[in-house]
C-alpha cells in the first residue's frame, strides 16, 4: 500500500513537468524562484550520494530503504533515479512521512474512497507521536538552532531602520557553514515569510507567521535619538524576541528549511534586495487583500461538500480554538498590565515609606519603617521580572499561536480552493460534452471535433485537479499533525518554563520577607 | 447580615488593652484577656450589626459596675449617624480640649461593592461562564463583607477608646450614647449646617495655619511635637493612599486570574488528548493561586493599609489637640495684654486679673494633659505599628510559601504527564 501512495505523489510531480497548466503549474514555479546565486540546488542530484539532503531527508533513506515503492509507473518513481534534472525542480513536493505512515493510510487512495474512520485516525496520530519521539531519540542528528541578537540603528531619521544581527547553529548539511552570521532588517523576514507563502501555501502547507508591522513603534524608533533607551528599547525587544520565535519556528520546519530563499536568509552576507512589497500599502499587498476578499466570498458562496469527517472536525475545532485562545489573549495581557501596575505602586510605596522613616521620631521604628522601604523595593523588582514573564512566556505563546493558527485555516482554505477548482473543471467538463451532443445533433461536424479536442484536454485537467486535492488533503492533514505535535510542545514547555520562574519569584519574595522579620522582632520594647 | 467578632485596638497603658486584629473570615486570632480583663469598669462592644437599606444599625453592648448606670448589662441600637454626634458633641467639649479626641468612624461606604454586585447580577449571561460568574460573585461577596467588618471595627474602637478614657469615659452624652433605649433621632446636617461645617473646617485649618506661623510656642517641647505632626501626618497620609493603589492592584491581578483560568478550561475542552489535561491542571493550579494572591491582598491592606489610616486620623487628631492648645495660649498672652493695658488704664483691673488667671489655669492644665495624651498615643502609636508589621510580614511569609508550594506541586504533577 504505501508503494501507491508513493507512487501517486511522485506522479503528480512527473506529469508537471510537462509544462501544461495544471494547477501543479505553480510547483514549477518553484525553480524558478531559485535564485542564480544559491550554489546548492536541491534540485539536481537527488539520489545520488554527493547529495546534502541525506541525513535529515527521510525521502532519500526510505527511498533507498525501501527500493521495491518504485514501481510500476510509466514514470521512475525514486526520484534518485530520474534523469531528468527538470523533473526534481520540486524540492520536496511531499513530506517525508508519508513514507512510514503510507501504511496506515489505506484511505488515501487515487480514488478517494469515504474518510477513514476514527481508529485509524488516532492510529495516524500516535504513529505519528512515535515518529517525533524516535526521530528525537534518534536526535542529534539534525539541529537548527538561530538566535537574533544586537538590535543596532542604522542610519538616521525616517529612513533609518533596526538591523538585527541573525547568528545560526546547525549542523544541516545543506548549509555553507555551520554557523552563519549575517545582518538582516525587519523587512527582510517580512519578505522571507511572503516568498515562502507564495511558494508553499498552495501545497497546504502551515507556514509560520512573521511577527507584526508596528508603524506607530517603528516611527518612534526611527525618530528618538541614539542615546533614548527606555520605551523603545522595550519596543525593540518584544521585536527581537518575536523575530527569533518566527524564525525558529520556520527552521523547525522540515520541508520550509530546505528552501533556497530561506538558507540564503541565513547565509549570504550581503544585505538582502530590499523587500519593497512588504509595506503595508504597497501594490502587491493592495492585489494579495483583494483577492483575499474574493477567496472568502467565494468560499462563502460555494459551500464545500466536505466528504472527509476528519477535515470537518478539525475546521470547527481550529475555529473554536482561534476563539478561545483570542479570549485567552485578553486575560494573559491584563494579567501583563496589573502586574506591571502592581511593580509601580510598590515602587512609589516603597519611595513613600522611605519619607515616612525620615519623619518617623522614633529611632528604632524610624529604622524598621525605612527597612520596610527597601523589602518593597526589592519586591517591586520581583515583580518588574515577574511581568516581562507574564508576557514574554505566556502572552506572546499565545499571540503567537493565534497566528499560527491563521495559517492553518490558510493551509485549510487552499484546499477548499483546490477543491472549488476541481469541481470547477468538472462543471466546465459537463458542458463540453453537453455541447458536443448539442452539435453532435445538429450535425456540425467542425464543431464537434473542437469540442471533442477539449473535453479530451478537460478531462486531462479534470484528473490533475482531483489528484492535486487529494495531494493537498493529505498534506494538509500532516501538517496539521505535525503542528498539533510542536503546539503540545510547545505550550508544556514554555509554561513550564513560566510556571518554574514564577517559583523563583515567590521564593526570592519569601526569603526577603523573612529576612526582615527577625529586625522587627528585636524592636520589642 | 449579622456580624459577630471580637475587636481590640491599640495599647494604652492603663486599663484594657486595644489592638486591631484580623478580620480575616478564615481564622480570627482573639486576644481574650484584653476584652474581657475585669480591670475596665466600662465594657462596650458591638455585639451585631445589621445592614438595611443605606443604613448600618450596630448593637452596642455595655458591661459596667459604674453607679451612673442603671443596669449592669445592657444594648442599644443606632446608626452611625449618632456617633458622629458623639465625636461632634465631645469633641466640642471645652473640658476635653487637652485630650486627644479619638477620631471618629468614617462614613460606611458599600457604594462600590453594591454597584458592582448589581451589575454582575445585571449583566448578560453571554459575557461570563457559570463558573466565571460564581467566583466572581464570591468575591464580590467576600469584598462586600469585609469592608463591613472593617466599618464595624472602626466604630467599636471609637466606642473603647471613649470608654478605657479615664476622663472622658464618664461624659454623660456618652451615657445616653449608650444607655438611652429609644433611637436618639440624631438629625442629619442639613444642607444648612453641613455648608457652615465646611466653612469652619476651612477656618479651621486657616485657623490653623495662621497660628502655626504667628503663634510662637513658649515650650519647645510643643514646637517640636507640633512639627513633627504636621510632617508625619502629610507622609502618612501619602502613604496610605500609596498602599491603596497596591492593594487594589493586587485585588486586580487576583481576580483576572478567574478570567484566566476559565479561558484555559475553555481551549482544554477544544483541544485533543494532548493538551486536554495539561490545561486542565494548569486551570486549577491557578485557581487555586489565586485564592492565594487574593488573601495576601486581603492581608496587605488590614495590615499595612489600614494601619496607616488610622495613625492618619489619629495624629490628625493629636494636630488639633496642638492647635486647640495654641489657640489657649494666643488666649492667654491676649489676656496678659489686656491685664497689662487695663493696669496702665487703671481700670477693670480685678475683672482682668481674673480673665488673665483662669485663661493661665486653662492653658497650663491643657498643657500637662496634652503633654500626657502625646506621650501616651507616641508610645501605643510605636508599639501597635511594629505589631501590625510583624503581623504584615508574617503574613507575606505565609502566603509566599503556600504560592511556592502550590508551584511546585503543579510543575510536578505536569511534568508527569
Amino acid at each position: 500500500m504505501e508503494d501507491l501512495s508513493l507512487e501517486d505523489d511522485v506522479d503528480i510531480i512527473m506529469e508537471s513537468n510537462d509544462g501544461d497548466d495544471t494547477n501543479l503549474q505553480d510547483d514549477s514555479k518553484e525553480p524558478a524562484a531559485v535564485p542564480p546565486k544559491t550554489d546548492i540546488n536541491l534540485d539536481d542530484d537527488l539520489g545520488v550520494s554527493e547529495i546534502k539532503l541525506d541525513d535529515d531527508d527521510d525521502i532519500f533513506k526510505s527511498a533507498r530503504v525501501e527500493p521495491e515503492p518504485a514501481k510500476a509507473s510509466t514514470n521512475s518513481v525514486s526520484r534518485g533515479t530520474s534523469e531528468e534534472p527538470a523533473d526534481t525542480d520540486i524540492p520536496l513536493e511531499d513530506d517525508e512521512h508519508p513514507f512510514k505512515d503510507a501504511h496506515l493510510k489505506p484511505g488515501l487512495q487515487l480514488s478517494g474512497p469515504s474518510p477513514p474512520p476514527a481508529t485509524i485516525q488516532q492510529q495516524t496520530l500516535t504513529s505519528f507521536h512515535e515518529e517525533e519521539a524516535k526521530r528525537e531519540m534518534e536526535g542529534g542528528d539534525e539541529f537548527i538552532e538561530i538566535k537574533v541578537t544586537s538590535p543596532h540603528k542604522v542610519g538616521e531619521g525616517m529612513s533609518s531602520y533596526m538591523a538585527y544581527k541573525v547568528t545560526t547553529n546547525t549542523n544541516l548539511s545543506y548549509f555553507k557553514k555551520s554557523k552563519p552570521e549575517v545582518n538582516r532588517r525587519f523587512s527582510d523576514f517580512l519578505g522571507l515569510r511572503d516568498k515562502l507563502t507564495e511558494k508553499y501555501l498552495q501545497n497546504g502547507r502551515i507556514i509560520p507567521p512573521a511577527p507584526d508591522k508596528s508603524v506607530v513603534g517603528m516611527t518612534k524608533v526611527k525618530m528618538s535619538k541614539e542615546d533614548e533607551s527606555s520605551n523603545q528599547s522595550e519596543f525593540v525587544e518584544k521585536r527581537r524576541a518575536a523575530l527569533e520565535r518566527y524564525i525558529n519556528r520556520t527552521a523547525k520546519h522540515p520541508n520550509l528549511r530546505v528552501d533556497p530563499d530561506f538558507r540564503e536568509f541565513l547565509e549570504l552576507d550581503a544585505e538582502l534586495p530590499k523587500a519593497n512589497q512588504t509595506s503595508a500599502l504597497s501594490g502587491k499587498n493592495v492585489m494579495k487583500l483583494i483577492s483575499k476578499v474574493g477567496d472568502r466570498v467565494s468560499l462563502y458562496t460555494t459551500k464545500m461538500e466536505e466528504t472527509d469527517q476528519w477535515f470537518e472536525e478539525k475546521t470547527v475545532m481550529i475555529d473554536n480554538l482561534d476563539l478561545q485562545l483570542r479570549k485567552l489573549l485578553v486575560a494573559t495581557e491584563s494579567l501583563t498590565d496589573y502586574r506591571k501596575a502592581l511593580s509601580g505602586h510598590t515602587y512609589s510605596l516603597s519611595k513613600s515609606l522611605g519619607m515616612l522613616g525620615s519623619a518617623e521620631d522614633n529611632s528604632k521604628l524610624a529604622a524598621v519603617i525605612s527597612q520596610l522601604a527597601e523589602v518593597e523595593e526589592k519586591v517591586e523588582k520581583v515583580h518588574e521580572q515577574q511581568a516581562k514573564d507574564d508576557f514574554y512566556l505566556l502572552s506572546e505563546l499565545i499571540h503567537d499561536y493565534i497566528g499560527l493558527v491563521g495559517s492553518v485555516k490558510d493551509a485549510f482554505n487552499e484546499r477548499v480552493k483546490a477543491w472549488q477548482s476541481w469541481q470547477s473543471h468538472q462543471r466546465d467538463l459537463n458542458k463540453r460534452r453537453e455541447n458536443k451532443v448539442k452539435a453532435e445533433l445538429a450535425s456540425k461536424q467542425d464543431r464537434v471535433n473542437q469540442l471533442r479536442q477539449e473535453i479530451a484536454e478537460n478531462e486531462r485537467q479534470l484528473d490533475m485537479a482531483q489528484e492535486n486535492f487529494e495531494k493537498i488533503s493529505r498534506i494538509v492533514k500532516k501538517e496539521f499533525e505535525a503542528f498539533d505535535v510542536k503546539k503540545c510542545k510547545d505550550f508544556k514547555n514554555t509554561i513550564t518554563e513560566y510556571l518554574e520562574n514564577m517559583l523563583k519569584s515567590q521564593e526570592s519574595l519569601v526569603t526577603h520577607w523573612e529576612r526582615f522579620l527577625p529586625k522587627i522582632k528585636q524592636m520589642q520594647p | 447580615q449579622a456580624y459577630n467578632c471580637l475587636i481590640h485596638f491599640y495599647k494604652r497603658p492603663y486599663r484594657s488593652r486595644y489592638r486591631m486584629s484580623r478580620n480575616g473570615s478564615m481564622s480570627s486570632e482573639v486576644d481574650l484577656d484584653a476584652v474581657d480583663g475585669d480591670s475596665s469598669p466600662l465594657q462596650v462592644k458591638i455585639s451585631d450589626a445589621l445592614s438595611e437599606k443605606d443604613r448600618v444599625k450596630f448593637t452596642i453592648q455595655t458591661k459596667s459596675e459604674m453607679p451612673e448606670f442603671q443596669k449592669s448589662d445592657f444594648s442599644v441600637l443606632r446608626f452611625h449617624e449618632d456617633f458622629l454626634w458623639l465625636h461632634d458633641v465631645i469633641q466640642e467639649n471645652p473640658l476635653y480640649a487637652g485630650y486627644i479626641i479619638p477620631p471618629k468612624p468614617q462614613t460606611p461606604d458599600f457604594y462600590a461593592s453594591q454597584e458592582k454586585l448589581q451589575k454582575l447580577g445585571e449583566a448578560d449571561s453571554g459575557v461570563l461562564t457559570k463558573e466565571e460568574y460564581t467566583k466572581v460573585k464570591q468575591e464580590l461577596e467576600a469584598e462586600y463583607l469585609a469592608i463591613f467588618k472593617k466599618t464595624v471595627a472602626q466604630h467599636e474602637v471609637f466606642l473603647q477608646r471613649l470608654a478605657s478614657h479615664p476622663v472622658m469615659k464618664n461624659d454623660r452624652n456618652f451615657h445616653v450614647f449608650l444607655e438611652f433605649e429609644s433611637e436618639l433621632n440624631v438629625r442629619g446636617k442639613n444642607k444648612k449646617e453641613k455648608l457652615v461645617g465646611m466653612f469652619s473646617t476651612f477656618q479651621k485649618t486657616g485657623d490653623e495655619l495662621l497660628l502655626g506661623s504667628t503663634q510662637k510656642d513658649v515650650d519647645e517641647f510643643f514646637e517640636q511635637e507640633k512639627n513633627f505632626l504636621l510632617a508625619y501626618n502629610q507622609q502618612l497620609r501619602e502613604v496610605s493612599v500609596k498602599s491603596m493603589k497596591v492593594n487594589s492592584a493586587q485585588k486586580c491581578l487576583a481576580d483576572n486570574y478567574i478570567k484566566l483560568s476559565s479561558s484555559l478550561l475553555n481551549i482544554a475542552s477544544v483541544e485533543g488528548p494532548g493538551l486536554e489535561s495539561f490545561l486542565t491542571k494548569l486551570s486549577d493550579s491557578l485557581e487555586k493561586i489565586r485564592r492565594c494572591e487574593s488573601r495576601l491582598a486581603a492581608d496587605q491592606d488590614l495590615k499595612l493599609t489600614d494601619c496607616l489610616k488610622y495613625h492618619c486620623l489619629d495624629t490628625a487628631a493629636a494636630k488639633d489637640l496642638l492647635f486647640r492648645r495654641l489657640r489657649c495660649l494666643a488666649n492667654y498672652e491676649k489676656a496678659n495684654k489686656e491685664l497689662d493695658l487695663a493696669r496702665t488704664r487703671n481700670k477693670d483691673v480685678a475683672a482682668a486679673e481674673n480673665r488673665q488667671s483662669e485663661a493661665c489655669k486653662t492653658f497650663e492644665r491643657l498643657s500637662t494633659t496634652a503633654r500626657a495624651e502625646l506621650a501616651m498615643q507616641k508610645k501605643g502609636r510605636v508599639e501597635h505599628v511594629r505589631r501590625n508589621l510583624e503581623q504584615l510580614v508574617e503574613l507575606e511569609v505565609k502566603h509566599g510559601k503556600a504560592h511556592s508550594q502550590l508551584l511546585r506541586q503543579a510543575i510536578c504533577d505536569i511534568k508527569e504527564m
